[in-house]
């Protein structure tokens, strides 16, 4: 019976084609990628970052490719972290407004404090 | 024309039994939304870093205080937890050990790493802050 449908026929009714999978795998990219960097910055505040002065902190991130690993950690994480709690943000609040506001404030939040986060970096490492 | 045919509702969550795998799924989200809130501190601390001496002391003592090392605790379990479990993710997304003995094995196993992760991390973390 099925493969005598038309492919739209078997689509219709079942929800939207747009842009969620483009996000699906994004979120899913960022996860893998995310494996070996979240390692790195936990062992990093364990092993150096714990007991690191201001000064060493500076040095740290000046030094070898901790500020570009750092700056890795922040575009994937916020990226993942954003993704995640949009999906929940969808499934739970059901008021539209309210809904839409939330979305639309968390995309503004996330892109501000990426921008900061990556220019703190960028400042420590440049040395500026 | 477009609703001709209704879509299928699940039963409300009230009338399952809790289960190993559900509960592991509902603390998957749990735990990545915390560690969301986790962010908006990583964000404070990296600028708090790079403002200066003083404001980078503030932040350290901040996270350093009981309530700090509290919900340090909470995000470094969070992350070990949602890290394993989101391992076990992507084998399903891959279509692998979906089956309900492997879904229960696999779940153990992150719990077990999970715990044995964090455990690790403190115990680090203290023993070389100690000797430093």
């Amino acid at each position: 019976m099925e493969k005598f449908r038309t492919p739209l026929s078997r689509v219709r009714l079942w929800g939207s084609a747009k842009a969620g999978s483009g996000l699906f795998v994004a979120q899913r990219l960022t996860a893998i990628a995310l494996v070996p960097i979240s390692l790195w910055f936990v062992a990093s505040v364990i092993f150096f970052i714990v007991k690191a002065d201001h000064a060493a902190l500076v040095a740290w991130l000046q030094s070898s490719w901790n500020a570009e690993i750092l700056i890795l950690l922040i575009l994937a994480m916020f990226y993942h972290g954003y993704l995640g709690v949009h999906e929940v943000v969808e499934d739970y609040v059901h008021h539209e407004v309210v809904k839409a506001i939330t979305l639309v404030s968390m995309k503004f939040v996330i892109i501000a404090i990426t921008v900061a986060s990556v220019l703190a970096v960028l400042r420590i490492a440049l040395g500026t | 024309m477009i609703m001709t045919h209704k879509r299928p509702l699940s039963p409300h969550l009230q009338i399952y039994q809790p289960q190993l795998t559900s509960m592991m799924s509902i603390l998957h989200r749990a735990t990545g939304v915390f560690l969301s809130v986790g962010i908006l501190v990583l964000a404070y601390w990296l600028i708090a870093a790079a403002d200066g001496t003083e404001t980078y002391q503030q932040a350290q003592s901040l996270l350093g205080s009981w309530l700090g090392l509290l919900l340090l605790f909470g995000w470094s379990f969070s992350l070990f937890y949602h890290l394993c479990n989101g391992i076990r993710h992507l084998f399903w997304d891959a279509g692998l050990g979906m089956d309900i003995k492997t879904a229960y094995a696999t779940g153990k196993v992150v719990w077990v790493a999970t715990i044995i992760l964090t455990a690790l991390a403190w115990v680090l973390a203290f023993s070389l802050k100690g000797g430093g």
